[in-house]
Parts: C-alpha cells; structure tokens; sequence
C-alpha cells in the first residue's frame, strides 16, 4: 500500500507496511539519517520529530498514523551551509559531546520556540524533559536554546 | 621535554604515519586516538597547527584506523592529550625543524632566520617563494622520528589554549553523523539472537515462527550458538530479532540471584589479594575507626545502542566500529575468525559516548561474523535497546572498607584501605573475551580476573590511596576472580567509589575530631596545587558561611587527583533532601597544567559532574534469574534536565606544567560532595550508592 505525507515541505509517497515505525521509513527509505534511534521505547527522545508542528517521538509510531500530515525532521530546519538559528546557536555555544542527542533536543526546541519566543529557562527544561543526555551537557544545551530565543524567532 | 618518548611514537616512528602535506594546501594528521565525544580529534589538530604554523583549517584530520593512521592502542583513561597529545607536538616540530633545516641548507642562512606563517616560508620576515607544499619532500619523511625537535614554549601559543569550536558537531545538529548513519553498496540489516550467557546452549530455535513473525523474508545464519536475522529491510529484522526470544530454547543458562547485584557480595568471594603501600598489618593501637562504602554495578549506557558494520570482499575484511581501540579490535577479530591482521581493517567511525568498554567491539564482531557467511554485502548490525542494556559489559560493583588509627588529634596516623571489587578493566587484550566468540564453536577459555598495575593508575585500586599527610597508609585490594556478568571499564574505574569512601570518611572524621572539614583536610595536605583549588572552590561556595547540621539543606565539598597523577578537581555541592535529593548549585576547579581547549576542557569537567551525579543519585544496573533486568530507561533512570543543577566551572591557568588528563577529574569528587551534602543536610551519612529514596528513608529511621 502507499501512504502519503509531507516531509520537511515536500510531498512524499511511502510504500510499504503502515505499522513500520516512522523513524524507519525516515531513515531507510527517505534517506534521513538525522532521526535516530536510541530506544524505541519512546523513552529517550533521540527520534524526535515534528508532526504538525508538534514534538512527537517517531521510534514506535506507525507510518501510517502520519498519512497526509506534516513530518519535520532536523534536515527540515538547516543545512551545514545555512543553520537554522537553533542549530547557529547550539554551534556557538559547543553545545555537544557525542551529539547522538542533539537532533531530537533541537526539534523539541524548535517546536518550543513556536510557541513561545520568549521561553523561560523552567519553560526550556519542561520542554527538554522527555530528552536524555548521557554526557552531561544539559546546561549547555539550556544556555544554547535560550541564545537561538534571542537571536530572533525562527521561521 | 621528557627524556623518554611517548609509547605512542616508539609504536609508529615513520613520520609519514602522521604527518602529510596534501596537493590542496592541508595538512593531513593521522592519528590512533579517537572521537569518543570528548573534543579530542580538534585538540590534536590545534597542537599540530601550532608547531607546523598552519592555520587550523588546514589539519585534515584522520583517526582511527588500521590501514591510514598509527596505532596508539586504546582511547581511554584521559591518556590521549597526556600521550598522544604529546607525540602530535613532538612530531609536528620535528617536521618543521627538518624542513625548515634543508630550506636553511638551500637558501644558504641560518634556520633561525626562517619563519613559518600559515604554511608559508618567511626569511626574517619576507617571502621565500616557498612552503610546506612546494619544498617539502620524501627525504623529510625518510628518517624515524626522533623526538629531538623542540617544541615552542607555552609563551608563544597562539593556538593551543584558544576555544577553537569542534568541527564533527556540525553535522551532528544537522543530519547523518554516526557509525549509524553509514550507507554502503550491498547493505544488509542484521540482528542478533543473544546467547543468555556463556556456556548455555540452543537447544532448539522455531525458525519458521521466526519468519513468520518477520512477515518478509530474512536470513537466519547460525553458527555454533550464535544466531542472526538478516536481510533487507531494518524493520523485518528488528521484528524477527524480538519475536525470536519467545521461540528459542536454551539449555546451561546460568541463574543470577538479587544479591549479586550488591557489592557487599563480593566480600564472600574468592579473590586475588595484593597489598600495595605500608607493610604490615593495619595498626590496633589509639583510636581505630573504620566505615564501609559501596557502590553498585553500573552501566555505561550509551544513548545509542551499539552499531557495527562488517564487509567481506575478495578475502579482505572491512569493518566500520565505534570502539576506542582499532587496532586491538582488529587483533581481536583477525584472531576470532582465523584471519592474518592484514585481511582485516578496522575504521573507527563516531557513536554515542561511551564512557568506556561498552558493546562497540562486540557489536563489530557480530556483524563480522555474519560477513563471513554471507560475503560481498555489507552487513549492518544494530543492537536492540533491551541488548545494549543487558549484553554490555558493566562497571563492577566495588566497597571500599575505611579504618584509620587516630592521634590525640583526631588525625589519621595510620590509615587502610581494603577494596573488594570484580575486574574494572577486561578489554579483550585484557584477559577479557568477545561476546560472540563465546558463542561460536570454539569459545574462548573464561575470562581472566585482571586490572590495571599501579603505575597506569589501577583499577579496584584507583585512587584508593590517599594523598594526604598521614604517617602510613596502605590498600588492600581483593580482586574478584569472578562476576555475575561481564565487567570493564567505565569513567574513572575505582576511582569513583574510592574517592566517595576517602572523602566522605574525611568529612565523617572531622566531625569526630570537632573540626571544619575544609580546615581539618588542609591541615594533612601539603600539595601547593591541591590546597589552591580547595581554598578557591570554598571561597567561591561560601564555605565559611555553611549552615547547621540537619536543616534538609546541605553544602558538601571533596577532591582528589586522578589516578593520583592526573589532573586535580574539587567540587562543591549544594543540595536539599525532601523525600529526593534536589541538587542545587555545583561549583568546580580544576587544574589540568597545560589546557589545549579550554572551552573543550569546559565542557568535559562539566559533563563528568552530571554523569557523576546520575551515578551518585539514580543508577544501580539490577539482576535476577537469566541476567540483568534494568534493560531500559525507565529501569536504568539516569539524570534529567529537571534535575540538573547550575554548575560553574574554573580551570585554573597552569601553562607552564604539563597538561594531565582531565575527562574523568571531577567524577569522584562530585559524588563525595554530594554524600558530604546529604550528610549535612540530614545529620545522617548514607555510605551505599545510589542515594535513592529509599536509602534516605533507611538512613533517617536508624
């Protein structure tokens, strides 16, 4: 059967099993890798995307939950080339170690600053809870979230 | 500079194993170290520009790999700016000064009328016509290297010491960056059936219930008592991989017992002793006071399970892996699969941290295995979340035993300390095994009880001996020649649960002694660099200022020196115990010598309080029955960003002495400090890790 979505503002038509998780259909059969896998278990937010504009963990949801709605991974929001402020930002502040986590931190930071420009650091932590960070940047990541805030709202 | 070279040189003493100048005016630097997320690839590239005089964009930087780049063994134990760091320099300026002497020769001056800037040749002051690109050649890369070059003096860097931003991050906030991420020509997906543990066999496998569960086709490759799905599509093997645990039999399984998970079952244990320091027997006579402080099993727990890719072409092996070791892995896989070092390669490619000796090795020798059988593909394997927790090799239980004989003062004249622990380092050149091979056909004789030697900083013994003044001190260390599961290394070795005990027991004996903790401490402590960074860190906490004993909020402080040669680090912790502990503020020091990265520095001091306070606080791997049961993250709770204090780190500027190893400095004192809080804001200590909810209502009703 085909499925039809929207990623990263392109239409898209999946074949296939609709039970495949998302995150499969991402990264093996559209080539996006920066959606990762860390459990599967919807418990550590490595996979994280946008649909409809909302954070939502992409490791155990079926493709065909997403037909016909808008999917945002973080190839959606800049390039190496151009950045996406959140990106520019987690950049200048080195807001990284192994990185694994910072794909799916950016997004839900990314559907944070949509809804509130001006987040407060409590707002940034709420919305960073379901994330793990294994090697301990998470103030980083909090100084890094606030900066991109001040750089302007991003698009 | 040291008389003696690094070990990293006297293995690869051929300059064109590190050093290359390439056609598009880069430098390409070879290196064995790699990036395990600790900034270590950029650090080495800024001491590389600075010796040769390029501009840091120009360092093309390749790490760990067995064909391209030399083997400095493994990337762990903050050794790899103390040695590797110190080869790059000593390398870097001999290549200079060999250059720069046949340029000298050509141009008939003195070599000290040459300069170098961005790769160009200046005679004092003006254009030569020539640079590394044109003028270098193969007679500068002929002879070994001798280390004899001098290097610049600290004065002159303009490189090293600067914040110069690390370059893998970017595609790491941007897309495809990991071993995960590869895609290769042939690509098969492949999932392992686990062996329980070691010695249990298949007895029977539902293959059919298998396939069906795939719902797509799959391979199943079965050799010996190792099994694995295999084939296109991610998703089908994944679904195979986790229908199979309901439709294997296994026979020989071994049955863990709760108790195992504590390290208070070690003390029962058969072990090897050693006894390092004082001789004699711990002394009877004043004043004896002895405690007990443990910490239990622990994982590493990547955030990412473990990745490995294998390809088997034309009878060479190409294997893609996150470990820190390339070349003992390659030794180690070469050796499995009855193949000569040279049919294999080994390339490292970046995963998530690892914090140690975790799956990485054994998930590339799974998917090489399964490259044997089934060759001119490129085999995929991924491990299962469920996997990484209960297959990696853990962190040992470890209790230390304190007893110190006591002066009229109330100061340790006489101080031991008796270590019970498993093996904190069983790498597989370390008497270790590979998980797979004890599967296969032939496994491998047990694994062999072993640890570090004192002078690489031990292991059970790591920082067990304490550098204050006392008169004698000694440790006695019960290796255990047996663990319930796996163990090696992570973050520190003993160094954590041995500093919890040293400096929580300091603190527990000053109050004894009516003294302030901070005073009692630098009353036994004559190190010049030690004492700064305490006074500093008691400063910036408001020590003086600290409250009453008991009020549910408490300021707790603890050092050490790592490995008691490595870097030094005090921490301050301010918390408040409710029903939980709630970390408020953390303040740090730490003096490292010589800084290459200060904003990389940063980053890792700061990374090993968190990691050290999730330890601390949360993290205790469990067992029971056929292994161990904390197999996710809601069982293997780790810290959140709600529970993360503020944290505010100084290095202190040493430039003039050597750089020491920093990625594991704060560990122990973090968790000391945070014990030492606890006990002051409860009046209670809690000498057994982690310092859960339980633990505290334990401790309050005793």
């Amino acid at each position: 059967m085909s499925i039809d979505l929207t990623v990263n503002g392109r239409a898209v038509s999946v074949d296939g099993d609709a039970t495949t998780p998302l995150l499969d259909v991402l990264r093996n059969q559209l080539d996006l890798k920066g959606s990762r896998y860390g459990c599967g278990l919807e418990q550590c937010g490595t996979c994280m995307v946008l649909i409809d504009g909302e954070a939502a963990y992409s490791c155990a949801r079926e493709v065909g939950s997403v037909a016909g709605r808008r999917v945002t991974t973080i190839e959606g929001l800049g390039t190496p080339e151009i950045p996406h402020p959140l990106q520019r930002a987690f950049l200048e502040e080195q807001a990284g170690q192994c990185g694994y986590c910072l794909s799916g931190i950016i997004i839900s930071a990314k559907a944070l600053l949509d809804r509130n420009a001006k987040p407060s650091r409590a707002d940034i932590v709420a919305a960073l809870d379901r994330h793990l960070c294994r090697c301990g940047t998470h103030i980083r990541i909090i100084a890094a979230v606030q900066k991109a805030a001040l750089m302007g709202a991003p698009t | 500079m040291s008389d003696t070279l690094p070990l990293s040189i006297i293995n690869n003493r051929r300059m064109e194993k590190w050093l290359r100048f390439q056609p598009d005016r880069t430098v390409k630097l070879a290196v064995g170290k790699v990036e395990i997320g600790q900034g270590v690839l950029i650090a080495l590239s800024q001491i590389a520009a600075e010796e040769l005089d390029v501009g840091i964009d120009r360092i093309d930087i390749l790490s760990g790999d067995t064909a391209d780049a030399p083997d400095e063994g493994s990337t762990s134990s903050s050794q790899s700016i103390e040695v590797s760091g110190r080869s790059v320099r000593l390398i870097s300026a001999e290549l200079r000064v060999r250059v720069l002497g046949r340029l000298a020769q050509r141009l008939n001056c003195a070599p000290e009328e040459l300069s170098v800037d961005d790769g160009v040749f200046l005679q004092d002051g003006k254009p030569t016509g020539h640079d590394y690109w044109s003028f270098s050649g193969p007679e500068d890369f002929a002879a070994e290297i001798e280390g004899s070059a001098q290097p610049k003096p600290p004065a002159a860097y303009k490189v090293v010491g600067q914040p110069v931003p690390r370059r893998d991050l970017i595609a790491k906030v941007t897309g495809a960056a990991f071993i995960h991420d590869i895609a290769r020509p042939d690509l098969l997906h492949g999932r392992i059936l686990r062996q329980p543990s070691r010695g249990a066999v298949l007895a029977s496998l539902n293959e059919a219930a298998v396939r069906k569960a795939a719902g797509s086709a799959i391979q199943i490759v079965r050799v010996g008592n190792f099994v694995a799905f295999v084939g296109v599509d991610e998703t089908v093997v994944q679904r195979a991989a986790v229908a199979a645990l309901a439709h294997a039999k296994w026979t020989g399984v071994r049955v863990l017992r709760p108790e195992q998970q504590e390290a208070a079952w070690f003390r029962d244990q058969p072990s090897d002793d050693r006894h390092i320091g004082d001789p004699g027997p711990p002394a009877e006579t004043g004043v004896v006071v002895s405690e007990t402080y443990s910490r239990p099993f622990v994982a590493h727990a990547a955030l990412a399970p473990s990745c490995g890719l294998a390809e088997y072409r034309g009878g060479h092996l190409s294997v893609w892996s996150h470990t820190q070791g390339v070349y003992p892995l390659r030794n180690s896989i070469s050796g499995i699969l009855g193949l000569k070092p040279e049919q294999v390669t080994v390339r490292h490619a970046h995963g998530a941290g690892c914090y140690g000796h975790n799956g990485a090795d054994d998930a590339a020798l799974d998917a090489a295995i399964i490259a044997m059988q089934i060759p001119d593909h490129c085999i995929r394997v991924q491990w299962r979340r469920e996997e990484e927790f209960g297959f990696e090799p853990v962190s040992t239980a470890h209790m230390t035993r304190l007893r110190a004989a006591l002066d009229a003062n109330g100061r340790p004249v006489d101080w031991t300390a008796e270590v019970w622990a498993g093996s904190h380092v069983q790498r597989p050149v370390f008497g270790g095994t590979m998980l797979a091979h004890e599967a296969l056909p032939n496994p491998p004789p047990p694994a062999k009880a072993n640890d570090p030697g004192e002078a690489n900083g031990g292991g059970g013994t790591r920082n067990g001996f304490p550098l204050y003044d006392f008169p004698a001190k000694r440790v006695i260390h019960h290796l255990a020649l047996q663990t319930p599961v796996r163990t090696s290394s992570l973050r520190g070795l003993g160094a954590l649960p041995n500093v919890y005990a040293l400096e929580c027991f300091m603190d527990e004996l000053a109050e004894r002694a009516g003294m302030d903790p901070v005073a009692y401490r630098l009353s036994m402590l004559s190190d010049p660099r030690a004492r700064l960074l305490i006074e500093n860190v008691a400063d910036r906490c408001g020590w003086v200022s600290r409250g009453p004993v008991g009020t549910g909020r408490g300021l707790g402080l603890a050092w050490s020196r790592y490995k008691n040669k490595a870097a030094y680090a005090c921490v301050a912790v301010e918390l408040e115990v409710d029903q939980d502990i709630s970390l408020r503020r953390v303040w740090a020091a730490a003096d490292a010598g010589l800084v290459i990265n200060p904003d990389g520095a940063r980053n890792q001091l700061e990374g090993g309080i968190v990691h050290a306070a999730s330890m601390t606080l949360k993290e205790q791997v469990t067992m029971d029955g056929d292994g161990i049961t904390s197999l996710d993250w809601d069982r293997y709770p780790i810290m959140k960003f709600s529970e993360v204090p503020e944290i505010e780190v100084v290095i202190i500027h040493n430039p003039d002495f050597p750089t020491l190893g920093m990625g594991e400095c704060t560990f122990g004192p973090t968790a000391a400090a945070i014990g030492n809080a606890v006990a002051h804001a409860l009046g209670v200590r809690i000498r057994d890790m982690p310092l859960t909810r339980e633990r505290i209502a334990a401790a309050l009703v005793r």
